[in-house]
């Protein structure tokens, strides 16, 4: 049996409500299906299913808003018999109401340090950002349940007097998400920065002349040559390719790289390219053409939301100097990109004009520390000398 | 297809390329940039509707020659063999 659960879909949700089911009871689904609809602040997003199997149960029904982590559905293996299941969160009262299910109080518990806690609380508390040394257990045994965690989030927000007006549309939803997690970077994460640099004038020159091959809706942005750029880089300093997990670092296998993408409504988004440093420059354009158009129309895919390792973001086109960007949480490094500028450089002795833009660093120094820093930012500026092989 | 269609057309790509914006207040012959919210992305896309709704190939070395409606007016009449003057 697998729960389906309410995605996490970036360090600012909290919850989301479920707008569509595209299966039903008794339908077969496969892994990387995409089997419902989820609303959240920033953006509606199609979410796909990690596990194959049958659909046992719907637990949520469609406009109920539930905490991330809230069990939407069970997904059972076929021939399993699977026991009555309820759903724990009932949608007069999303945060206070839990009724635990028979097969989640069943669940394996492990010691968190000196505390007992089942895996799904300790999953809840960290995305709802609570201290599980905070919380008065009362499992059997002094174990923390779902239900200590949801009662403690519940007590933090009533001490928190609400001090902004509801918000009223979508782009008053979405700056509360950003300020929501962009404080929670500035005040957990010891950022530090770094800037260099970087003669852009091979990668142009090699931009104009394959683009001129190529038939125009497979033209590249030079964009596109950062993000590969960043994300072969990250091949060779792995540690800022990584999230930073209750005081560890864990260090991702893949390379997806998340694209800040400004919405129209106001506000910003950064959906993954993924396995960006497998793909060739066309495919990633192709795939970051669509991307753009679908975070722009609100149809983002939940692998895309919720896997990046790190995030590009480039304010060139708005005549941005140089970024010093908020990591994302939980990821630990931001890489940024100004606009590109002529001006004058020393080549062999000789003062030239070339275009120049500067890459910053944004990274986290609990996990990494300036020299290394350096390496990355030298490793991204390398690469950039040589775009025939990106 | 006279100037004033041309345009039409124009405006209706623009239209899909930035849905948020309001093409009746567009001044004709002040860059789209000042008055859009449009980025790289968004040019391309503009550039690639254009193509496919003029037949027209547009280097990108052209791209600074489509900075006004009337710029992509002027650009398609003396560009498209099936565009005509009014």
């Amino acid at each position: 049996m697998a729960e389906f659960l309410m995605p996490h879909l970036g360090a600012d949700m909290a919850a989301g409500t479920l707008r569509v089911w595209h299966k039903k009871p008794g339908d077969r689904v496969s892994r990387g299906d995409i089997i419902a609809d989820v609303e959240t602040d920033k953006a509606d997003v199609e979410v796909e299913v990690f596990t194959s199997g049958i659909l046992e149960k719907i637990l949520i029904e469609p406009g109920t808003k539930v905490p991330v982590g809230t069990v939407l559905a069970i997904i059972r293996q076929e021939g399993e018999v699977i026991p009555e299941v309820s759903p724990r969160v009932s949608p007069e009262a999303p945060a206070a109401a839990a009724a635990v299910s028979a097969p989640a109080a069943l669940a394996l518990v492990h010691e968190e340090g000196r505390l007992r806690v089942s895996p799904v609380a300790k999953k809840l508390a960290q995305e709802l950002g609570i201290d599980l040394a905070s919380i008065s257990p009362t499992g059997p045994g002094g174990r923390i349940t779902r239900e200590d965690v949801e009662r403690a989030a519940q007590a933090r927000k009533a001490a928190v007097p609400e001090t902004a007006p509801a918000p009223a549309d979508r782009a008053a939803r979405i700056r509360q998400a950003i300020a929501a997690a962009m404080a929670r970077s500035k005040r957990e994460i010891p950022h530090y920065y770094l800037n260099t640099t970087v003669d852009f004038e091979r990668a142009l020159t090699w931009l104009n002349e394959e683009n001129l091959k190529r038939p125009v809706d497979e033209r590249l942005l030079y964009g596109i040559l950062l993000v590969k750029a960043v994300a072969l880089a990250l091949r060779e300093q792995p540690e800022f390719n990584a999230v930073w997990n209750e005081g560890q670092v864990i260090l991702k296998p893949e390379i997806n790289i998340g694209t800040a993408i400004s919405l129209r409504q106001g506000g910003l988004i950064a959906p993954a390219l993924l396995k960006a440093d497998r793909k060739p420059l066309g495919e990633l354009m192709k795939e970051f053409r669509d991307l753009v158009q679908r975070a722009r129309s609100g149809s983002l895919r939940s692998s895309e939301l919720s896997e990046s390792t790190i995030t590009v973001t480039s304010l060139g086109e708005q005549g941005v100097e140089g970024i010093f960007g908020i990591i994302y949480p939980p990821q630990v490094a931001l890489v940024g990109f100004g606009r590109i500028e002529q001006r004058p450089w020393s080549v062999e002795g000789r003062i030239v004009s070339r275009p120049l833009i500067t890459a910053s660093l944004s990274a986290d120094h609990r996990v990494s520390d300036g020299h290394r820093g350096g390496l990355f930012l030298n490793a991204i500026e390398r690469l950039l000398q040589q775009p025939e092989k990106l | 297809m006279t100037n004033e269609e041309i345009k039409n057309t124009v405006l209706r790509l623009l239209g899909t390329v930035a849905p948020e914006a309001d093409l009746t207040k567009l001044k004709p012959g002040v860059r789209l940039r000042d008055q859009l919210d449009i980025d790289s992305m968004d040019r391309l896309n503009f550039v690639i509707a254009l193509h496919k709704e003029f037949n027209v190939d547009i280097p990108e070395a052209d791209y600074q020659k489509l900075e006004t409606v009337e710029d992509c007016v002027n650009y398609l009449v003396s560009h498209a063999g099936s565009a005509s003057k009014a």
